[in-house]
């Protein structure tokens, strides 16, 4: 199939579908991911071709919803579990990180987890309260999960096979304001990634931005705006936030020599927090500034009206470059 | 072991207006097969047959749980075990509902069911690894179809719940049961299970032993209705069975089991028992309860009344029940003897099984570390070769 222009929703939809095709044992579970196709439409559609069996409607309970996937998975079934927005997945908070995070770990490798935890994450659409958070650093933090977040169509369906296909528990973002961003996409070809590898998005020469999931357009646009002031920058797409290839990261701040990264969480432990840590103790000779951070502040997500002043702005992320330029 | 169902639907219905006083020593409802003076008793719907040889068993295996746990008890008042969950008391209701059940089917664990995992045939030094500190768990699960023990209250309702409503998709006619206790009644995710259990009819049978206790808290801390009366608000039955009576709550049991086979759904069974040891080591009871409560179901034995069966019916001699004690001893050894000769854990194991196909950070930790450790016992030789 040559490649067409997908939607990030549609891209999605299509690695469930192929996914469901390709592997009997797939599943896609969740609230209103049946008759509906989802809130966000991701599952549109597989209700109709898979059937009730393999694509289930479930009782609005996040933590039986993760807590039954697992039990599903232990009994080889792969499930891909949709948790309808990020700020509804607290109620599940104890499924993920006591129980499906460590039963691996808790049978000495002889018990498997494919769960694959689907969240529309971070803000930006004007929603209400519980609908707009960034809650990566708590799933992050928990070694026995993968976390990942794609920032473009191609991505989120080549991310979205390759974690259903993963044996271990993935905990899948999907940034929810780029959902209906346009790229092209051939299902059919093969990725050109894997799962846990960072992107260069843009090359640059004078510093390195580094972001994941909604903020990676928002750094592209910030670097073609520095450009057109002669600042050369590189923005790295993370798209893996546990494992995080370093050695991608690494390598471009040796060359660029400054680093600012940009998230919606709060900046207080989130994960600038541990790239900068991280990019000090690699690439202390080769900085010539202290990575800098720029992300939400350490309040709880605004109503959405004030939301922009919450969030990573263009201007924000420009003010922190030229900061560390002039060091 | 034939046993004669009667009941099709529904559970027994309570009096209008009746809360039940579960911690009274007759409470309404309760199906009974063996009185604890180890007399025979009809129940209108619930029957069980033996044949002398398998009452003999079902003893053996009662008497052989029991030593082992108080085993694991010592072992812990000797610093061998970090800290044990002693099943005292609840003999009954767990080798009951464990010889219900098939080897194919499924059981989903507490921390404390030490009785069933005998009867799925786990080795018992497979349990005591975590409680010694070395592992988290351990043994393979799908090899006995045991899964591993849960700490976190309540949490295991959900995967047993999961893996039944798999079991459905595989057109199997295998069930699981669901251990957990009265405090665990009062989580979230019991009601969740219950309420996918019963949406999707799902093959499991939800096991309560109600003991009374959740730590320092009493069962009306917990619930102002019977716990097994909570079952019709989710749309399946619910039985209170006596779980001291290991005939009773064997047929119970098998009945929920076959319930769940034949795509009834979901059963909740609430063995009502004691727990007549601490919570855990870690736990002194006597700060909560009171001796004459204690005393009252020490009357109630889950052991002794059948042993009083057996002799009432000739089906024992002193012969026999010396050779199960002489047994239960062997056990014993083999369980000190076992865990004293546990090894611990190589420290680098801590990186090994954090993911099934790897995991950068955990890569680069695991490599740190084992540096950091190199440096030591290099300094050590040094030091051995210079002195």
């Amino acid at each position: 199939m040559a490649a067409e222009q997908f939607t990030m929703v549609k891209a999605l939809n299509e690695a469930l579908r192929r996914s469901l095709d390709e592997n009997p044992k797939t599943l896609v579970m969740g609230e209103d991911v049946g008759r509906l196709g989802g809130v966000f439409r991701v599952t549109d559609g597989l209700h109709k071709d898979f059937g009730e069996s393999r694509v289930i409607d479930t009782p609005l309970a996040e933590s039986g919803i993760v807590g039954t996937a697992i039990g599903l998975a232990l009994r080889g079934y792969r499930p891909v579990v949709e948790i309808q927005f990020d700020g509804f997945v607290y109620p599940a908070f104890d499924q993920i990180v006591t129980q499906l995070a460590k039963m691996h770990a808790r049978a000495l490798g002889q018990i498997k987890l494919p769960v694959t935890i689907r969240i529309p994450f971070a803000g930006g659409i004007g929603a209400v309260e519980h609908h707009s958070e960034s809650h990566e650093a708590y799933f992050a933090h928990t070694a026995g999960l993968k976390v990942v977040a794609p920032s473009n169509p191609a991505d989120a369906y080549w991310m979205l096979r390759q974690s259903i296909a993963s044996d271990d528990p993935v905990v899948f973002l999907e940034p929810k304001r780029r959902y209906w961003d346009k790229a092209a996409l051939d299902p059919s070809g093969t990725p050109d990634l894997g799962l846990h590898q960072a992107r260069i998005a843009r090359p640059g020469r004078d510093l390195t931005l580094i972001a994941y999931g909604p903020m990676v357009k928002l750094c592209l646009e910030a670097a073609a705006a520095a450009a057109e002031d002669g600042q050369q920058l590189e923005v790295v797409d993370l798209r893996s936030l546990s494992p995080v290839d370093f050695d991608t990261l690494a390598e471009s701040v040796k060359r660029t020599g400054r680093a600012v990264v940009v998230h919606e969480a709060p900046v207080f432990l989130g994960m600038g927090a541990e790239l900068a840590a991280r990019i000090t103790e690699r690439c202390f000779y080769s900085l010539e500034a202290p990575v800098l951070r720029v992300g939400g502040y350490f309040a709880p997500y605004p109503p959405s009206r004030v939301e922009d002043a919450f969030l990573p702005d263009l201007d924000r992320v420009l003010d922190a470059v030229d900061r560390a330029l002039a060091f | 072991m034939n046993v004669t169902v009667k009941r099709k639907t529904g559970a027994p219905k309570a009096a209008p207006g009746d809360h039940g006083t579960p911690a009274e020593s007759g409470p309404p409802d309760l199906v009974q097969l063996l009185t604890p003076e180890g007399e025979r008793r009809e129940h209108p719907d619930f029957s069980v047959e033996t044949t002398p040889e398998e009452l003999r068993s079902i003893y053996r295996d009662l008497v052989l749980v029991r030593r082992f746990d108080a085993e694991a008890t010592s072992l812990q008042r000797q610093g061998e075990l970090g800290l044990w969950a002693s099943l005292l008391g609840q003999e009954a209701a767990q080798v009951g509902s464990g010889r219900a059940m098939r080897p194919s089917d499924y059981a989903f664990p507490t921390y404390r069911e030490h009785g069933v995992a005998w009867c799925k045939g786990v080795d018992p030094l497979n349990l005591l690894g975590m409680f010694r500190g070395v592992n988290h768990g351990g043994w393979d699960p799908n090899e006995k179809n045991f899964h591993l023990y849960t700490i976190v209250i309540g949490s295991q309702t959900l995967h047993a719940t999961g893996y039944a409503m798999g079991i459905t998709k595989d057109g199997s006619d295998d069930a699981v049961i669901a251990y957990f206790g009265d405090g665990a009644s009062s989580q979230g995710d019991v009601s969740e299970a219950f309420t996918f259990a019963s949406v999707y009819n799902a093959p499991v049978v939800f096991f309560c032993q109600n003991n009374q206790w959740a730590i320092s808290e009493p069962t009306e801390k917990q619930t102002r209705v019977p716990l097994y009366q909570r079952a019709s608000g989710f749309g399946f039955p619910g039985v209170r069975v006596d779980g001291n009576d290991v005939l009773a709550v064997l047929a119970v049991t098998r009945w929920a089991l076959e319930r769940a086979r034949s795509g009834q759904g979901p059963t909740l069974v609430e063995a009502f028992t004691y727990r007549m040891g601490a919570h855990t080591t870690s736990d002194d009871p006597t700060r909560y309860r009171i001796a004459d409560e204690l005393e009252s179901w020490r009357l109630k034995d889950p052991i002794e009344r059948v042993k009083a069966y057996l002799l009432r019916e000739g089906w024992a001699d002193s012969e026999f029940l010396e050779s199960v004690e002489a047994e239960s001893e062997q056990l014993a050894r083999r369980v000190r003897e076992g865990v004293r000769s546990m090894p611990d854990p190589d420290p680098s194991s801590i990186f090994e099984h954090v993911y099934a196909e790897g995991h950068a950070l955990v890569d680069e930790e695991r490599e740190g570390y084992l540096a950091y450790a190199a440096s030591f016992t290099d300094a050590g030789t040094d030091k051995g070769e210079n002195a």
